[in-house]
């Protein structure tokens, strides 16, 4: 399956990533290029087998319901571009 | 021109864990901005998640509640988008294989009889964080306390017809999971919401009309009237000849409106897919059996038992039935007032629920126990104060922690049961009054009520009504 010019901006969109006019075509070429491997993926055949969420076959962990977490609050603002009143300040979102 | 009414209903649910749902850290409503946000919460670089037991075990409790499948390897997805109260770029929620599936639940209609509403589905999924927008000089806050706290989102099937319906529903929902212990149910603090999937057709049409979703929806009333609003919006666009678009849409409170928030066309493409740090949740069975176990009477078959034990009519046992510290109070006052149950039932979703609503109290909070109202409730039916006198007496016991006996004493309330003493009132009013009695002899029956009235002041209301009309015919002859 190839992908189209448009395709790619949409992904790229999504993803939140910039991209030049003059890789549109690059990124069309390998990305069609992964599409066509999951292609020859789905010829083989699967019938009877049972389709597996995780590639390792174990099952998830779980932890006990108990606080061992601190706060750890000024550690962690003192990487954010802008806090205020113990906030973290980003760009005005509304929607 | 008949319409027809689609409507089904997604209630956010928070499971009241002491920790989130993939971090240990805190959970409690409240906390400065950010204290109960630790890095795993924050999305930082190199982190994973680690499922919490007490979410799993309590979404599969709800699931046991609500007769459905519990899946045995449900699936933990990553739903992708950006927005700053969820910084890792993606919700991990469930998809394909949520942990419950296929249940369903009664619920009463107004005409008294109920109908049965399927549940989809309840997936396990992480709360996001909170936006403030104001006052930070044209910046959003951002506290990520909320961030990762345990959710299920119980979706039905769109099985409701009426906005009284969806009320219904989710009331029913809302005393479910208060029953169960897993959800505090405070709907102000955003406990649990609703998303409203609303579309009409019209009547006789196979296929379902084009939906809107009205989102986070945090009373009953305002999923009444957002769900009302939007049936008629609805039905106006259509009538005028137009097309209802596919959106999702707010509730705006302050003037009982929906409003657009994004069509169809500019929807996330959320782009699901299975999270790879998550491995597949399997339900020990040890754990499946304790659940049963632990399973509380649940409100329906509570509301039939207080029926057929406490002889109580079904909107009766229904109303005491709805939260479950006030069915267990009333219980208790039942017990101590030696099975006074109707009385028990007034007075609890009476005098006591006004004082708790006056008082923004819950019933846990109450001033007056189980044990002082029910001994309130013996001094009537022993016949020593009568029911207008009780209600003095409950005022003075919610501001103080006297019984109901002392109250009475202090204020000598006694009612004057001595039939001699209320007899020689009797004779004095109706001696003083001879133009009344003459009045009332000739068939001006009303006037009965003036000597009633008379009795009662002399007496201070503490007169036996039964007596005082009993002795006033006697003697009115």
């Amino acid at each position: 399956m190839a992908l189209s010019t448009e395709d790619i901006r949409d992904i790229a969109k999504l993803a939140k990533l910039q991209i030049n006019e003059d890789e549109l075509d690059r990124y069309k070429q390998e990305l069609s290029r992964i599409l066509e491997f999951v292609e020859q993926m789905n010829q083989a055949d699967v019938e009877n087998i049972e389709p597996m969420a995780h590639p390792q076959d174990m099952i998830q962990p779980l932890r006990v319901d108990e606080i061992t977490e601190t706060n750890l609050r000024e550690k962690f603002q003192c990487i954010a571009p802008a806090t205020q009143d113990g906030l973290y300040l980003v760009p005005k979102v509304i929607e | 021109m008949e319409w027809e009414v689609v409507i089904g209903l997604e209630i956010h649910t928070q499971l009241n864990t002491k920790t989130k749902i993939f971090s240990a850290a805190a959970t409690a409503y409240g906390a400065d901005p950010n204290t109960q946000a630790c890095a795993v919460d924050l999305g930082l670089p190199g982190v994973l998640p680690v499922l919490n037991k007490e979410a799993v075990a309590k979404a599969a409790m709800f699931g046991l509640a609500v007769d459905a499948t519990i899946n045995d390897g449900s699936v933990f997805d990553r739903k992708n988008y950006f927005y700053p109260d969820l910084p890792k770029g993606y919700q991990i929620s469930q998809l394909a294989i949520p942990i419950v599936e296929h249940g369903k639940l009664e619920i009463a209609l107004e005409d008294g009889s109920t109908k049965v509403v399927g549940i989809t589905r309840a997936h396990l999924e992480e709360d996001a964080g909170k936006s403030l927008h104001e006052d930070f000089d044209g910046m959003t806050g951002i506290d990520l306390n909320r961030a990762g706290t345990p959710l299920i989102e119980i979706v039905s099937e769109p099985e409701m017809s009426s906005a009284k319906e969806a009320v219904a529903y989710m009331k029913k929902i809302h005393s479910i999971v208060q029953y169960l212990g897993i959800c505090d149910g405070n709907m102000q603090e955003g406990s649990f919401r609703c998303d409203a999937n609303v579309s009409v057709r019209r009547k006789g049409e196979m296929e379902l009309g084009t939906r809107t979703e009205t989102k986070n929806l945090n009373s009953f009333r305002f999923v009444e009237r957002a769900i009302n609003y939007e049936i008629e919006r609805q039905i106006d666009v259509i009538e005028s000849g137009g097309r209802v678009v596919q959106e999702t849409r707010l509730y705006d409170a302050d003037d009982d409106s929906t409003r657009t928030m994004r069509t169809k066309e500019e929807a996330n493409d959320y782009r699901y897919f299975p999270d790879p740090d998550l491995l597949p949740v399997k339900l020990d069975a040890d754990l499946l059996v304790q659940l049963q176990e632990q399973l509380p009477e649940l409100p329906d078959v509570k509301q039939k038992r207080f029926c057929n034990q406490y002889g109580l009519n079904n909107d009766d046992a229904e109303q005491i039935s709805a939260s479950r510290d006030m069915a267990d109070y009333f219980e208790q006052v039942v017990k101590y007032a030696n099975g006074e149950a109707k009385m028990a039932v007034n007075w609890v979703s009476g005098e006591l629920s006004g004082a708790l609503n006056q008082n923004n109290l819950e019933i846990g909070q109450t001033q007056v126990s189980a044990e002082r109202l029910a001994q309130l409730i013996s001094r009537i039916s022993d016949n020593t104060i009568s029911g207008k006198i009780a209600k003095e007496v409950f005022q003075a016991m919610w501001s103080s922690d006297k019984t109901a006996d002392q109250v009475i004493e202090e204020k000598g309330l006694q009612q004057i049961l001595d039939i001699g003493e209320l007899e020689a009132i009797v004779d004095k009013v109706v001696g003083e009054n001879p133009k009344q009695a003459e009045q009332y002899l000739s068939g001006k029956d009303k006037v009965f009520g003036f000597f009633v009235g008379k009795v009662m002041q002399i007496t201070k209301g503490k007169a036996n009504p039964a007596q005082v009309n009993e002795l006033l015919k006697s003697k009115l002859v």
